[in-house]
């Protein structure tokens, strides 16, 4: 499972006709408990994994152990459920720091999701930083968690948000950039793999141009990780969020990423237990990193979950997983053509995970009540990236996203279920 | 799940594409409401003049899906004529019709059922949670202009 591209691609006629390259996807099917239930009455073709990915059994069964055999608190107790547990929760802190490549564990801290990430970086780095006429820089394609800190903070300083613009294609346009990037710009906080579009942005190289300036960077990962390897020595960004439940892990549970030299120097976000050091009433000492900025009882089991997320991709291999999904992206976006009144949004240079489109005339809410009763579930809607949509023109798009567990026929349900919505809507 | 034709029955498809009331509506006594599902982006602005305490005219404008563009529509085209106290009746028994759990939907409303008339053909939307908002969006809206309370209402 672990083969490179170039095996995959030379083992290309051994594969039946249609099959797809780089995954058994059939086995990998098997991984995830969900699919053995029908929707409505058929099988279930899940194309909402932007939105939150399915969970493998090993993770379910991850999360469920922690429970049953290792459940106390951690970096409190000396009985040894509570090292247990401990051992488990910085176990899979040193798996994070891997899978990313991170330079320190000191450089992984536990959050919610990527939502509060980046909150945590707009609130402790970002304003702190911010003088009256600076600049915050962003993409025209962020999600609203990687908006709305930022206005915040920028209204709290009066200073401005600045978008890098795109063109009807979906791509950056980066003509500008250099004007963006000038020396009122204090941050560029961009989002690696557009949720609403699925567009893959060039982020390594906004970065390097960031930091020829000495801009601090923040990289928006939620969607990158499921679907690429990301290695953030190799981006070089300063920061960067992921959300563990769209990559395979459960809810609630999120990575911040933060350059060891930049935590240091942050204000705590939140106060509480385990990140200080020493408490008096007229005094308190903080917690070294990364336990600063982990104030209060963390969630231990879906930061173990998660770890047992990243274990099953690495195990799959992001070569096979990125040769599988460019195949279904392209087999979507054939087949979504041929569907009458379909506009794909955008058709950008490379996109990873996520197709939105719109039907002339019908709206994408009716659609999606279609798909459902098809057993197709899609998202609908505007995605958190309200100007991403209407950029092109429209209130609302239909969003269909896939993971390593969907098939060829997945979109073929897809396109069933979008020709007997023309049908019915009208 | 119900056959999707009780949802989307050809009434309901009709007033989507061919909605009545569609438009603004002129006066320095008319009272105009913005309704926005933020979740969606549904968005419609609901127009009314109220004379002699009677919705005298009434119409909307926005977009959204069939099921609320149709409710606009039929609301628009219903209200009209009605005093304050019965477009604030027909309000609550449209609010039961689409909120009715699936099961008892036919025993507990029948008589608001029968009130409503046209609006009738929503009783669908109840079997769809996730479409009960797109159904009375513009009931909010217009209430709202109707009572003079807020100049922006939301589903959430």
């Amino acid at each position: 499972m672990n083969a490179p591209l170039s095996s995959a691609q030379e083992n290309k006629p051994m594969q039946p006709a249609g099959a797809l390259q780089g995954l058994d996807v059939e086995a990998v099917r098997a991984d995830f408990p969900i699919f053995a239930q029908e929707i409505h009455g058929k099988p279930l073709v899940y194309l909402d994994t932007a939105a939150t990915s399915q969970k493998p059994e090993v993770v379910i069964d991850a999360v469920t152990k922690v429970y049953r055999e290792a459940n106390a608190n951690v970096h409190r107790g000396v009985h040894l459920l509570s090292e247990r547990a401990t051992g488990l929760y910085e176990g899979a802190r040193d798996r994070v720091r891997r899978f990313l490549g991170a330079a320190s564990r000191k450089e992984i801290v536990f959050v919610r999701g990527t939502t509060e990430a980046v909150n945590l970086v707009a609130s402790s780095f970002g304003e702190p930083r911010l003088e009256p006429g600076d600049r915050v820089v962003v993409t025209a394609m962020e999600h609203h968690s990687n908006i709305v800190p930022w206005k915040v903070a920028c209204e709290r300083k009066g200073a401005e948000l600045a978008v890098i613009p795109m063109d009807e294609n979906g791509d950056l346009v980066l003509d500008g950039l250099d004007e963006l990037l000038d020396e009122r710009c204090k941050m560029l906080a961009m989002v690696h793999v557009s949720n609403a579009l699925g567009v893959v942005n060039p982020v390594k190289e906004l970065i390097a141009k960031a930091r020829e300036r000495g801009i601090p960077t923040l990289v928006d990962a939620a969607q990158s990780v499921p679907h690429l390897a990301v290695n953030v020595q190799e981006l070089g960004c300063d920061f960067l969020a992921l959300s563990g439940h769209k990559a395979y892990g459960p809810t609630g549970i999120g990575v911040l990423y933060g350059r060891e030299a930049l935590l240091e120097g942050m204000r705590p976000y939140q106060g509480g237990g385990d990140m200080i050091a020493t408490v008096s009433f007229d005094e308190v000492t903080y917690n070294d990193l990364p336990y600063r900025f982990e104030a209060g009882t963390p969630n231990i089991a879906g930061v173990v979950g998660l770890g047992a997320a990243l274990d099953y991709l690495d195990g799959l291999g992001f070569d096979a997983i990125a040769a599988h999904e460019d195949e279904l992206v392209a087999h979507a976006r054939a087949a979504l053509a041929e569907v009458p009144r379909v506009r794909l949004l955008g058709s950008p240079r490379k996109q990873a995970g996520a197709i939105s489109m719109s039907l002339e005339g019908l709206h994408p809410h009716d659609i999606g009540t279609v798909l459902d009763s098809e057993g197709v579930a899609v998202r609908t809607g505007l995605h958190c990236a309200e100007p991403a949509i209407r950029h092109f023109g429209v209130s609302a798009s239909v969003r269909a996203s896939f993971g390593v567990y969907n098939r060829r026929e997945d979109i073929d349900a897809l396109v069933v279920g979008l020709r007997k919505a023309v049908d019915l809507l009208g | 799940m119900s056959n999707l034709r009780d949802l989307y029955q050809e009434v309901i498809l009709d007033h989507a594409k061919k909605p009545k009331n569609f438009g603004p509506l002129e006066g320095d006594d008319v009272r105009s409401v913005r309704g926005f599902n933020p979740l969606c982006g549904d968005h419609y602005t609901v127009h009314v003049r109220v004379a002699d305490g009677r919705v005298e005219a009434a119409s909307f404008e926005g977009e959204g899906c069939a099921i609320s563009k149709a409710s606009a529509s039929l609301m628009t085209d219903t209200l009209v004529g009605r005093t304050l106290e019965e477009a604030e009746t027909l309000h609550h028994a449209f609010n039961e019709l689409v909120t009715a759990e699936p099961t008892s939907a036919g025993e507990r409303f029948e008589d608001a059922i029968a009130d409503l008339g046209k609006l009738a053909v929503f009783a669908g939307v109840c079997e769809y949670p996730s479409r009960v908002k797109c159904a009375s969006l513009a009931w909010h809206a217009c209430r709202s202009a109707l009572t003079e309370e807020d100049d922006t209402v939301t589903t959430e």
